[in-house]
C-alpha cells in the first residue's frame, strides 16, 4: 500500500509511507514480539536434548528465577510454568483436559477442591517423601489403593482480622467469634470477600458451615447464621483485595470496616512504628486451606512431574513459600521470616469441612449461599 | 463470478483467522456442555433456559447493558461534536485523556469508583456503592470513549455544506441536526451503541465490583459455572443464549445502520471556535470530563500517598523487586512487554479489519452478495458477545494439542487481544467506507488507474483519520485487556494489567499503593500514544 501511494507524491503517499515506515520499524525492532524475538527459544540451544517438565498452576503461583534455575540444574529439567485463574478455574480446566493435559504436574489445588480432582481421576499416584510435620495437611480420604495422589506443599487459615485500635479508640471490646459478628454491638462493622467469586470467601462460608453445621428446612444451621450476619449489615465484596484494601480501616484505601475476612498471616504485613501489629486474626473464626502439588495424569514427562514435586516438598523451596505467595510451609523445620514467627499467630484447632462433603455439596451450598445474600 | 472470487480472496484470511482463534474454542467449549456421556443432550441445556434465574439474570444483562449504552450514547455525542467539530486549546489531549478509562483493568477501575462511592468515599453521602446505578456509572465510564471516538471520527470529515444550506433556508440548529447531521450520523451512531452494548452486556467485573455480589448478569453466571461449579451444560445454555442474543442485536443494528444512499461528500471542514450556541455541548463535554476524571484522579492522589503523606514512594517501588516487593519483574519491562503486545495486536487488527471493512463496504450487485457481505460484518462482531471465560477456556481445550498446538506460541496474546480490537476497527471505517461515492473510483479507473492505485487514490485519503482512530482504539483494547490476557499471559512476561493484578492481591502493605502507581503509569502510556496518534493524523490532511 505504501509504495503504491508513495509514486503519486500526493501528501497521501507520504503519509502513508511515513506509517508504513513506521510499522515497519517496529515491527522489525524489538518494539513487537515477532520481530523483537523470543528470548525463551533462544535459551533452547544450550539445553540441546533436554525434557521439559510443564507445570499448570493458578495465577497466584510465584516461584523465584534462582529457585526455578536450582531445579533445573537439579533435576536435568527445562521447567515450563503455564499459569492462570484461580484454584478454581484451575481444577476445571484440568478436569476439561484431562484426556490430553497440557502439562506435567500441577500447582495449586486446595482442599476444597482436592477430592474433586481426585475423583475425575486427573492425577496419577505418587508417593512424594514428606518433610516433617507435612503428614498433618494430607488430604482426609486420599489414600487410593495405589498410593496418595495430593502431596501438601503449604498451608494457611483464612480467619475473621480486627483493627485492634479501632476497637481501642471506640471502647468496644473487639469480637472474638463468628457468633459475635452477628451480635448487633458489631453491626455495620463487617466485610467479606463473597464466597462464589473469591477464595477466601468461600473458606469463610466453609468456617460458618463447619461451626454452625447444616440448618433443617430452613431453621438454624448455617443458613439462619449467614441470614443473622446479612441482617447485621455484612458488606460482601468481589474479591479479598476489594475487602481489605477498600473497606477495611487498616486497608490501603482506608476503609470505614474494622472488622474483615483475610488471612492469619495479615497481621505480619501491618505492623506499626513501635514493634507492634495493628491487627489481629480471631483465631476461633479460622478455616484452613491447604494447597497441594501433583503429578497428571497421562503426563509426558512423568519423572520430571515427580521430580517437580519432591524438589516443592524441598527444605529451599519450601523456606521461600512465606516470602513468595505469603503462605506457611508444610516443612516444620523450615524456618520463617522474623514478622512472621511473631505476629502471625496460628490456630491450634482451625475449622474443617471434609473434602468429600464439600465436592458432594458446593453447587448445593453456594446456591443457598447466593439466596440468603441476594434476599 | 469475478466479484466474488475477488471478496472470496480479500476475506479468507480474516476468515480463517477469526475459524481458528475464535470458532473452533467456542465450539469446542459449548459442545462440552451439549454432549453428556457420548451423547447429544439438548433437553438438559432447554432445561437452564427455562429456569427462573436464568430469566432473571438475563433481564437484568439486558436492562443494565440497554441504560448503559443509552447514557453512553447521550453523552458521547454532544461530546463527540464538541472535540472534533470545535477548536479550543487542549482539545487533543481531552480527547486521549477520555480513552483511558478503556484500558484500565476493571479490578483498578472497581476500586477506584469504590473509594470515591464507598461509604467512607467523598461522594459515600450518595449511597450508590452497591447499587444498579454505580454498575450503570461504570459501564458508561468504560464506554463512552467509544461512542466519542467513533462518531467523532465520522463527524470529522463530514461535509458541512448541506447543513449550512439548511441553515440558510432558514432552519433552527434543531433543524439541522435532525433533519440533516442525525441521518448522515445514524449508521456511525448505530455502530458505536451496538459495540457498547456487547461491551456492557459482556462485563464481568463492574457488575461483581460494584453490584456488591447483588447483580449477576450472564457473563458472571458463566463464569461462577464454568470455574467454580463446572456446570458446563448450564454455561453452554447461557453461551448460547448469548450468541443467540447477539446475533438480533447484530440483526437489529443492521437494519438500523442501512440507508438508502449512503454516498456522502467527504470534506473535512475546519474546527472552528466555540460559538454561544454551542454552549450545551461543551457543558455536557465538561460533564462527561467530570465523570471520567473523578475516579482517574481518585487514582492519582491514591498513588501519591503512602504513610499519610503525599510522596513518590509508590512509584519508586515500580522498580523495585524481592525481598518485601510483591512485583516479579519491574514495572517497566512489564509495560514494555504491554507496549509490544499492542504494537502487534495493533498491525494485526488493523490488517484484518481494514481488510472485512473494504469486503463489507464495496458496493453488492446482486441481493445475494448483499447478505453474503452483511453476515460477514456481522460474523465479526461474535468476539465481542462471547464470554471472555468460555473463549479462554476454549483456547486451552483445543489450541493445547496438534494440530492447533499454539498454546504457547508468543503470538496467541496479540491474536487474541486483536479479535478484540477486531469489530472496534471494522466498526469505525466502514460507515467512512460506504459513504465514498462509487462514482470517484470509477472516475479514478476511468482514467486509468489500476484497482490499487484506484485504492490509494480515492479509499485511503478518505479512511486516513478513522483508521488512525482505529489504530488508537486497537492499542488502547489491546493495553488494557485482561479477561483473555489472563488466561494466555506467560508468567515471565506479564502484561502490565496481570502485574496490577498480581499487586493489587498482595498482602504486602507498599503493594496497595504500588498497584496504583502502576495504574497511573498505564494510564500515562496510553494518553501519550494516542495522543502521539492523534497528532500523525494531521490537521490539513483530510481536506485532500
Amino acid at each position: 500500500m505504501g509504495h503504491v501511494s508513495a509514486r503519486t507524491g500526493s501528501r497521501t503517499g507520504l503519509r502513508t509511507g511515513l506509517v508504513a515506515a513506521v510499522l515497519a520499524v517496529a515491527t522489525t525492532t524489538s518494539c513487537s514480539l515477532v520481530g523483537g524475538g523470543d528470548d525463551d527459544t533462544s535459551t533452547g540451544g544450550d539445553g540441546e536434548g533436554r525434557q521439559r517438565v510443564v507445570l499448570v498452576t493458578h495465577d497466584s503461583f510465584v516461584m523465584s528465577e534462582e529457585l526455578q534455575r536450582q531445579f533445573e540444574q537439579e533435576s536435568g529439567y527445562d521447567l515450563q510454568i503455564q499459569a492462570s485463574g484461580d484454584a478454581g478455574a484451575l481444577t476445571n480446566r484440568l478436569v476439561l483436559t484431562k484426556d490430553d493435559p497440557t502439562g506435567d504436574a500441577v500447582f495449586g489445588i486446595d482442599n476444597t477442591f482436592g477430592s474433586r480432582a481426585i475423583d475425575e481421576g486427573v492425577l496419577a499416584p505418587y508417593d512424594a517423601q514428606l518433610p516433617d510435620g507435612a503428614q498433618t495437611y494430607v488430604l482426609p480420604g486420599d489414600d487410593g489403593a495405589d498410593g496418595r495422589e495430593l502431596t501438601p506443599v503449604d498451608n494457611g487459615n483464612v480467619c475473621v482480622n480486627v483493627d485492634t485500635g479501632w476497637f481501642e479508640d471506640e471502647g468496644l471490646a473487639a469480637p472474638t467469634s463468628l457468633d459475635d459478628l452477628a451480635d448487633p454491638a458489631y453491626a455495620d462493622l463487617f466485610v467479606t470477600p463473597g464466597a462464589t467469586t473469591s477464595s477466601p470467601g468461600l473458606a469463610f462460608l466453609l468456617a460458618s458451615i463447619a461451626q454452625y453445621g447444616e440448618g433443617t428446612d430452613g431453621e438454624g444451621g448455617w443458613q439462619d447464621y449467614w441470614t443473622r450476619l446479612m441482617d447485621n449489615g455484612t458488606r460482601l465484596t468481589q474479591g479479598w483485595s476489594d475487602a481489605y484494601e477498600v473497606d477495611f480501616t487498616q486497608g490501603g484505601g482506608g476503609g470505614d470496616r474494622p472488622i474483615v475476612t483475610s488471612y492469619d498471616s495479615s497481621p505480619a504485613f501491618t505492623l506499626d512504628d513501635e514493634g507492634g501489629t495493628t491487627t489481629a486474626a480471631l483465631l476461633d473464626t479460622c478455616f484452613q486451606q491447604v494447597e497441594y502439588a501433583a503429578v497428571l495424569a497421562g503426563a509426558e514427562n512423568p519423572e520430571g512431574a515427580q521430580a517437580l514435586v519432591d524438589f516443592m516438598v524441598g527444605r529451599d523451596f519450601q523456606q521461600a513459600l512465606p516470602e513468595a505467595m505469603y503462605v506457611f510451609p508444610v516443612d516444620s523445620g523450615a524456618e520463617l521470616p522474623a514478622d512472621w514467627a511473631r505476629f502471625a499467630q496460628r490456630p491450634t484447632q482451625p475449622l474443617t469441612v471434609d473434602p468429600a462433603e464439600i465436592a458432594a455439596n458446593r453447587e448445593q451450598w453456594l446456591q443457598e449461599w447466593t439466596d440468603i445474600t441476594t434476599r | 463470478m469475478r466479484r466474488y472470487a475477488t471478496l472470496a480472496a480479500l476475506a479468507l484470511g480474516p476468515v480463517l483467522v477469526l475459524a481458528v482463534f475464535f470458532v473452533v474454542p467456542v465450539v469446542g467449549m459449548v459442545g462440552r456442555g451439549f454432549v453428556v456421556d457420548g451423547r447429544l443432550d439438548v433437553g438438559g441445556v432447554l432445561e437452564v433456559l427455562g429456569r427462573e434465574r436464568t430469566h432473571r439474570v438475563l433481564w437484568f444483562t439486558v436492562w443494565s447493558a440497554a441504560v448503559a449504552t443509552l447514557v453512553s450514547v447521550l453523552l458521547g455525542l454532544p461530546a463527540a461534536y464538541a472535540l472534533h467539530r470545535l477548536a479550543f486549546p487542549g482539545r487533543r489531549l481531552v480527547r486521549a485523556l477520555l480513552l483511558v478509562p478503556f484500558v484500565l483493568p476493571t479490578v483498578v477501575v472497581g476500586v477506584a469508583f469504590r473509594l470515591l462511592l464507598g461509604e467512607a468515599g467523598p461522594l459515600g453521602g450518595l449511597g450508590l456503592d452497591g447499587t444498579p446505578v454505580a454498575i450503570v456509572a461504570g459501564l458508561v465510564f468504560f464506554n463512552v470513549a467509544v461512542v466519542i471516538r467513533a462518531v467523532g471520527a465520522a463527524w470529522e470529515s463530514l461535509d458541512a455544506r448541506p447543513g449550512e444550506a439548511a441553515a440558510a433556508l432558514g432552519a433552527s440548529p434543531a433543524q439541522v441536526f435532525r433533519t440533516v447531521t442525525l441521518p448522515a450520523l445514524r449508521p456511525a451512531i448505530v455502530s458505536a451503541a451496538s459495540v457498547v452494548f456487547l461491551f456492557c452486556a459482556t462485563s464481568y467485573g463492574v457488575v461483581l465490583t460494584l453490584g456488591g455480589l447483588r447483580y449477576s448478569s450472564v457473563e458472571t453466571e458463566i463464569y461462577l459455572l464454568t470455574t467454580q461449579l463446572l456446570d458446563l451444560r448450564a454455561a453452554a445454555a447461557l453461551s448460547v443464549l448469548q450468541l443467540l442474543a447477539v446475533t438480533a442485536l447484530l440483526v437489529v443494528a443492521g437494519r438500523l445502520r442501512a440507508v438508502r444512499d449512503p454516498t456522502q461528500s467527504r470534506r473535512t471542514p475546519r474546527p472552528r471556535r466555540p460559538r454561544g450556541t454551542d454552549g450545551a455541548q461543551v457543558a455536557l463535554t465538561l460533564l462527561v470530563l467530570v465523570l471520567v476524571a473523578a475516579p482517574l484522579l481518585t487514582l492519582l492522589l491514591g498513588s501519591l500517598r503512602a504513610d499519610d503523606a503525599w510522596s513518590l514512594d509508590n512509584y519508586r517501588a515500580l522498580d523495585r523487586v524481592g525481598q518485601g516487593s510483591a512485583l516479579l519483574v519491574p514495572a517497566s519491562d512489564a509495560l514494555l512487554t504491554s507496549l509490544r503486545t499492542a504494537v502487534d495486536a495493533t498491525w494485526m487488527s488493523l490488517l484484518l479489519g481494514g481488510l472485512i471493512a473494504v469486503v463489507v463496504s464495496r458496493r453488492s450487485a446482486t441481493r445475494g452478495e448483499r447478505r453474503l457481505r452483511s453476515t460477514l460484518d456481522g460474523f465479526f462482531m461474535l468476539p465481542l458477545g462471547v464470554s471472555a471465560v468460555t473463549l479462554g477456556f476454549g483456547f486451552l481445550l483445543t489450541l493445547g494439542r496438534p494440530p492447533l498446538a499454539l498454546l504457547d506460541s508468543p503470538l496467541l496474546v496479540p491474536v487474541a487481544q486483536a479479535l478484540v480490537a477486531l469489530p472496534l476497527v471494522v466498526r469505525t471505517l466502514v460507515p467512512v467506507l460506504t459513504g465514498l461515492d462509487d462514482r470517484q473510483r470509477q472516475a479514478a479507473a476511468s482514467l486509468g488507474a489500476g484497482p490499487l492505485r484506484t485504492f490509494a487514490t480515492v479509499d485511503v485519503p478518505a479512511v486516513w483519520r478513522p483508521l488512525l482512530a482505529a489504530a488508537g482504539f486497537a492499542f488502547a483494547v489491546s493495553l488494557g485487556e485482561f479477561g483473555a490476557t489472563s488466561f494466555l499471559a506467560r508468567s515471565e512476561h506479564p502484561t502490565l494489567p496481570v502485574v496490577i493484578f498480581r499487586l493489587i492481591g498482595s498482602p504486602e502493605p507498599e503493594a496497595f499503593g504500588t498497584a496504583l502507581a502502576a495504574s497511573v503509569v498505564l494510564a500515562a502510556a496510553t494518553a501519550a500514544v494516542v495522543l502521539a496518534v492523534d497528532r500523525l493524523g494531521g490537521r490539513s490532511f483530510g481536506a485532500l
